[in-house]
């Protein structure tokens, strides 16, 4: 009896809840169109390679979406005339049809034929940098990526700047596990392996700035090892590359920025960052030990996020970001290699107003 | 042909144990059902183990910046989700299927090793607790670090759940090496899965021999049911992938614990060898959770279509293809890895070709269907949804293969999408289907039919609701195996949508476990051959006689069970044979009443202890500096090596007095007595 009233109750909501369920899809595949704003969609190609595989992938998403249409109408199809009626005769034992069995092995064997050549020139096409590309390195490291740029003597961190319509190759290595380098309006992917380099392909049409993320698995913060590629004009990055290639400034003498220094280097924090005040400079040197390697600090204050691209999150002050990042690192980066050093409110303040000289 | 055993002076250390019933009876038996049948159920324990570990995945990706989990608790569920799903569950409920039905399907009394086959089962059992006493062991997550230099870790992020291993089911060097894992957890890891491919290593010589050997008088190979010949692919699959695992884990194993340096970049090791070695077995290992689901749905098809298997020989061809191709496609895994445009256009085309052959068993499926009498029973809907689901997941699979494509879509949420629309859709739909089908084969009583479209209405609506939602969220650039995304890359409102949609799983799962619990007890009963089957093991009473077979059955004809009960009428309609109810009859009856006394496999010890030897081995190798590890090694040793010197001097069966020399042999039964 329970089992009637319970089937009574059950039958409707499976009716409504594939209704929902239909729906929901229908949504869904809406929005396979509509998902533009997502700052890591592989829908917004904006360089000459991505635009590549974008091409290639729409190229098969309709195939594949006629192969689906076909196969699971026609399971659809089958499932209303076949199904069992009063008065249905039994059905006829049919064993197989060879015609029938090799025309459904060799059209698909067709259609990938097709599909294969596409794949196998982007392959090709895409893999090598030219000939003229700008060089950079990068080096992942657990969990922010360092960038050099060999050609202009350039060490930075979380930000890689570029120019546009100009191919950037990416020489690439790890400086401890796997790292896999992603800016989805750029390229694809590519790891980033210990003892051995990579390269990758990287162009942009547009002055813009692209989020990025690590995309193999790194370890305890992998979540939170993201990047930013910011593309300029080829002016406004020889502007950027002559910044980049001035020495600090030291703080002016009795300011909370001198104490900022003075924490900094009692602090220990130069045993893992470098900050470039250049061979003039009287100070203790500011040279990290080529084992320990954090950041290079010495224009931090011109980029635009840090600790692996993760701040200041979204609507915080860098100021704020910073306060966050400094009262305790392994907090906000789960396993993070700088520890928490129980700094005082004063000596986090002095460091901030010491890091913001470093433009 | 009986190698009967010739008294032996009494050299064993147990007396052979005689309870066929009760505790010892599970303990000792080397019946073939009941090993299936405890296979099944512990297979079932950790499904729900990992799919507890899914439901705190979701929960914390179900918003932006969660801070449910911590990290290293995020890590770890992940990796053993991973771990859990694939050699705890998949695989062993697939071997549960193989053990229960194979001696069945091919007219067997049971497999060609009774004890090798508790064996296996004890070590899997085993094995699966080793690798989650971890979690009463392990030091909490040790961060990761270099000698010098080590990561830090807040002290609230410090718990027993983030003990577990986090390095991934795919265990990447070297951030799951000496350095980058320092704790013990990924130790656990590498040698549970160790001993896991052991059990499983173990069976697939079991089944192949017991295939080969073993089947019914006029059973050729091309008269075996599907569900069979996919357990001999997924076998030789075993058979060859499984060494190619258990070095690559010795590696990894050594690595960690006496410094060996085979994947340690800095001393000249080589991070991506790791990769090729574990997809060199993680490949052919997605075709061994598949085929046999394939294989069930091959059975449940035909059953409920009213209609034979549309191109049998294509089927089994297309599976023992998809097999072969299976171990050529391994570095599409690693199209990112910088491996040469060369490889990269090779193991692209090579992907390609398999979906040739799957492409012919999606057809053949539909092919059986057309023109069939379809009856909506639970199963057929599973293996139905099976067929529809297995589709997408197939299509997103060749677009993994078009190689600039899978740039973009590796290690982001669109392949976890595609991989569980194959191993959720296809394999646990396959696997459901199959536990409905053949419950009566087990228990004498059918799953409640009404329960069980309930069941599969709700699991197909919450796994279409948890993962197709992927599919978009990975082209929105969400990389996998993160456990934070900020609120500004917009994946909340489909996160949110997906772990819904895992809760509605769930559900599922509960309304299934209500249905097996209460049919047990009060399903109705079945008869002997509820569905009006095709296939030899529904020629013997439900549930099965510990015998399996009253009389060992001859086989004419593929669908040998089905020809017996029908013939075709002019137009190639079946027609029930007026003689079709006497056959039942008289199969009834001599299934319960075998004419002749039988001889089973004995029970034993052995197996038990043997396995019970190998976790105190992988302990002891743990802690291996510690003088209880030396000790724990010396005990696993002895007693690995005291149970197989009992094992090898026990006799294959106890001479007892009744026995009956005028069993007909010669009818191309094999004896069960060639024993292991």
């Amino acid at each position: 009896m329970i089992w009637r009233h319970l089937g009574r109750l059950i039958r409707p909501l499976i009716r409504w809840g594939s209704l929902v369920a239909l729906t929901v899809f229908s949504l869904a595949a809406c929005s396979l169109v509509e998902i533009e704003d997502a700052p890591l969609t592989t829908f917004e190609p904006a360089g000459p390679f991505a635009e590549r595989i974008d091409a290639v992938f729409w190229q098969v998403f309709w195939i594949a979406v006629v192969i689906f249409v076909v196969v699971e109408g026609g399971i659809l199809l089958i499932v209303l005339l076949f199904r069992d009626r009063e008065g249905r005769k039994e059905p006829r034992q049919i064993h197989g049809n060879n015609k029938l069995e090799i025309t459904w092995t060799i059209i698909p064997a067709l259609i990938l034929t097709v599909i294969a050549v596409p794949t196998i020139q982007g392959v090709f096409d895409l893999t090598e940098c030219g000939d003229d590309a700008m060089p950079v390195e990068i080096i992942g490291h657990q969990w922010w990526f360092e960038y050099r740029y060999p050609d202009h003597g350039i060490e930075s961190a979380s930000v890689l700047a570029m120019p546009i319509d100009r191919e950037v190759c990416a020489y690439m290595t790890s400086a401890d596990v796997l790292h896999n380098y992603w800016v989805p309006h750029l390229m694809g992917k590519r790891y980033l392996v210990p003892g051995q380099e990579t390269t990758l392909r990287l162009q942009a049409d547009e002055p813009a700035e692209y989020w990025g993320h690590c995309a193999e698995f790194c370890g305890l913060s992998h979540s939170l090892m993201r990047a930013r590629v910011i593309s300029m004009t080829q002016a406004d990055f020889d502007g950027w590359v002559a910044a980049q290639q001035q020495y600090a400034v030291p703080p002016a003498p009795d300011t909370p920025a001198e104490t900022g220094l003075k924490v900094f280097q009692e602090q220990g924090c130069t045993q893992c960052h470098t900050v470039d005040y250049g061979p003039d400079y009287q100070g203790t040197n500011l040279v990290a030990d080529e084992f320990f390697n954090g950041p290079n600090l010495t224009h931090f204050a011109s980029r635009s996020v840090f600790a692996g691209a993760i701040l200041p999150r979204e609507g915080q002050s860098w100021s704020d970001g910073l306060r966050e990042w400094l009262a305790n690192p392994p907090k906000v980066k789960p396993g993070s290699f700088m520890p928490n050093l129980d700094l005082t409110h004063q000596e986090i303040e002095d460091l901030i107003a010491w890091l913001d000289t470093l433009k | 042909m009986t190698a009967t055993a010739e008294r032996r002076p009494a050299t064993t250390i147990f007396r052979r144990p005689r309870s066929t019933t009760g505790f010892w009876g599970w303990i000792t038996t080397a019946d073939h059902k009941k090993i299936g049948i405890m296979y099944g159920y512990a297979a079932f324990i950790f499904f729900l183990v990992g799919g507890l570990e899914a439901l705190l995945l979701r929960i914390q990706l179900s918003s932006a910046d969660n801070t449910f989990l911590t990290a290293a608790e995020y890590n770890a569920a992940f990796t053993m989700h991973g771990t859990t799903m694939v050699f705890l569950f998949v695989m062993p409920i697939s071997a549960a299927f193989i053990n229960y039905l194979l001696p069945l399907m091919i007219g067997a009394r049971d497999v060609a090793f009774p004890r090798m086959n508790a064996l296996s089962w004890w070590i899997f059992l085993f094995a699966g607790i080793f690798l989650y006493s971890v979690l009463v062991f392990s030091d909490p997550a040790a961060p990761a670090g270099v000698e010098g230099v080590s990561g830090n870790l807040d002290p609230a992020d410090n718990t027993v759940l983030g003990g577990m291993p986090d390095g991934g089911w795919f265990g990447y060097q070297p951030n799951a090496g000496p350095f980058y894992s320092p704790g013990t957890a990924m130790d656990y890891w590498a040698l549970g899965v160790q001993f896991l491919g052991l059990a499983s290593l173990i069976s697939s010589v079991n089944f192949i021999v017991t295939i080969f050997n073993m089947r019914a008088l006029g059973m050729r190979l091309l008269r075996m049911p599907v569900f069979v010949w996919m357990s001999l692919v997924v076998a030789l699959l075993l058979l060859f992938s499984l060494p190619i695992i258990a070095i690559a884990l010795f590696m990894v194993t050594f690595d960690r614990q006496f410094g060996s340096l085979f994947f340690v970049a800095e001393a000249g090791g080589d991070p991506i060898l790791w990769q090729h070695l574990f997809w060199l077995f993680g490949h052919p290992e997605v075709y061994i959770l598949i085929l046999p689901a394939m294989g069930i749905v091959s059975e449940v098809l035909p059953v409920y279509s009213k209609k034979p298997l549309f191109g049998y020989a294509a089927v089994v061809f297309a599976g023992a293809a998809i097999a072969f191709l299976g171990f050529g496609v391994w570095a599409h895994h690693m199209f990112a890895s910088g491996i040469s445009p060369v490889a990269q256009a090779a193991f692209g085309l090579s992907t390609m070709t398999i979906a040739v052959p799957t492409g012919v068993k999606i057809f053949n499926w539909m092919g059986t269907m057309w023109g069939g009498r379809l009856k909506f029973t639970t199963p057929m809907l599973f293996a139905i949804g099976f067929v529809a689901m297995f589709v997408i997941g197939g299509l997103s699979g060749v677009t993994h293969a078009v190689v600039p494509s899978d740039w973009q879509q590796t290690d982001t949420y669109y392949i976890v999408a595609h991989f569980h629309y194959v191993l959720f859709g296809g394999s646990v739909f396959g696997l459901f289907a199959g536990l409905y089908y053949w419950f009566p084969k087990m228990t004498g009583r059918l799953l409640n039919e009404k329960l069980g479209k309930l069941n599969f209405w709700t699991m197909f609506t919450g796994f279409n609701l948890t993962f197709a939602p992927m599919h978009w969220l990975g082209l929105q650039g969400m990389v996998r195996r993160t456990a934070y995304y900020p609120p500004e890359a917009g994946f909340d409102f489909w996160n949110l949508v997906a772990t819904v949609g895992a809760f509605i799983i769930a559900a599922g799962v509960l309304i299934f476990m209500f249905n097996w619990w209460r049919s047990k007890k009060h399903g109705e009963p079945s008869g002997m051959d509820p569905w009006d089957a095709r296939t030899v093991e529904w020629t013997t009473p439900n549930p099965t006689p510990e015998y399996n077979f009253g009389v060992a059955p001859t086989v004419t004809s593929l669908d040998d069970f089905w020809h017996k009960k029908y013939a075709e009428d002019a137009e190639g309609r079946p027609v029930r044979r007026p003689e079709a109810e006497e056959t039942l009859t008289d199969l009834m009856e001599t299934g319960i009443n075998p004419p002749h006394p039988i001889h089973l496999p004995a029970p034993s010890y052995y197996p038990i202890l043997l396995a019970a030897g190998i976790p105190l081995v992988g302990w002891g190798i743990i802690y291996h500096t510690s003088f209880v590890g030396k000790l724990l090694i010396l005990i696993g040793v002895l007693v690995v090596a005291s149970a197989s010197f009992g094992w090898s001097m026990e006799p294959l069966e106890e001479p007892h007095d009744e026995h009956d020399d005028s069993e007909p042999s010669g009818d191309g039964y094999s004896s069960p007595e060639v024993d292991a």
